[in-house]
C-alpha cells in the first residue's frame, strides 16, 4: 500500500488545484501549497474517509493558536503524514 | 415556507441522531414569484438548495445541542429534477454522512407526493461558535417553531 504521505499528497492534488509533483515532504500545506481553509476542509474530509479516522483539526488549530505547538507539527506534509499514521495506529489499538 | 424570510422548513416530522424528515409547504403567493417568473411562478432552485441546507442544519444543530452553528460551505453534486410551483407540499430529508472536526457532511433530498424533486450529495458545513448571541437565540426559536425543540 502507498505510504500515508503519498496517499495524502494524492488527495490534495485531487481535491485542490495543486499539481501532485509540487507536493514534497517539506511542503507546508498552507504556506507552500496555498491551501485555503475551504479546500483544507475538503482535504480533511477525504483523509477521514480514506483512513477511517477523524482528524482532530480543531484541537490542532487550538494548540497552534495558543502557542503550545508549532504549526509545522501538523501542517508540514511529512509531519501531517506522521500524525495521520499515529491516528490510524491509535484507532487500530482501540485508543481512538 | 416564508420564502422572503428564508424560513424554509415548516414542521419536523421525525428526527434522530443521524437523520431528519420535515415538511415545507410552498405559499400560494410570495414576492419571490413576482420575479421568478412573471406568469410562470416557480420556487427558485437556489431556495430548494437552501431548504435542503436548512434541514441539514437543523439536524446538525440538534446534534450539537444548539451550542454551535452550521454554515454551508459547498456540496459535491446537486440535481434539480423538476419545477416546484406555489401550493405544493414538500417532504425534505437529510442524513448525516460524516461528522468531522469542525465540519459535517450530509446528503439531502426533497420529494413531493412520492416523486423526486431534487437532491444534493455531500453537502458540507463548517461548524463554528455562534458569532452573535442573537443568532443562537433565533435558531433555538426557529427550532421550537418547527417542533424540533420543545
Amino acid at each position: 500500500m502507498a505510504s500515508a504521505f503519498d496517499r495524502i499528497a494524492d488527495i490534495i492534488a485531487e481535491t485542490s488545484d495543486v499539481p501532485r509533483d509540487t507536493i514534497k515532504p517539506e511542503s507546508h500545506v498552507i504556506e507552500d501549497l496555498g491551501i485555503d481553509s475551504l479546500d483544507f476542509l475538503d482535504i480533511v474530509f477525504a483523509i477521514d474517509k480514506a483512513f477511517g479516522i477523524k482528524v482532530p483539526v480543531e484541537a490542532w488549530t487550538q494548540e497552534v493558536n495558543a502557542g503550545t505547538a508549532p504549526a509545522s507539527q501538523y501542517f508540514v506534509m511529512e509531519n501531517l503524514a506522521k500524525r495521520i499514521e499515529e491516528l490510524v495506529a491509535a484507532k487500530s489499538a482501540g485508543t481512538a | 415556507m416564508r420564502l422572503e424570510y428564508f424560513q424554509m422548513i415548516d414542521r419536523v416530522l421525525s428526527a434522530d441522531a443521524e437523520s431528519i424528515a420535515a415538511e415545507a409547504v410552498v405559499p400560494e403567493a410570495s414576492p419571490v414569484f413576482e420575479g421568478h417568473f412573471p406568469g410562470h411562478p416557480l420556487v427558485p432552485g437556489v431556495l430548494l438548495v437552501e431548504t435542503m441546507a436548512q434541514a441539514s442544519g437543523y439536524l446538525l444543530l440538534a446534534r450539537l445541542g444548539f451550542a454551535r452553528m452550521a454554515f454551508l460551505t459547498g456540496s459535491r453534486e446537486t440535481k434539480l429534477r423538476r419545477f416546484v410551483r406555489p401550493g405544493e407540499t414538500l417532504s425534505v430529508t437529510a442524513r448525516l454522512v460524516h461528522e468531522g472536526s469542525g465540519f459535517a457532511v450530509t446528503d439531502a433530498a426533497i420529494t413531493s407526493a412520492g416523486k423526486r424533486i431534487c437532491e444534493v450529495r455531500e453537502m458540507k458545513f463548517s461548524i463554528q461558535d455562534f458569532p452573535a448571541p442573537e443568532l443562537a437565540a433565533a435558531m433555538r426559536a426557529q427550532a421550537a417553531r418547527i417542533g424540533l425543540l420543545a
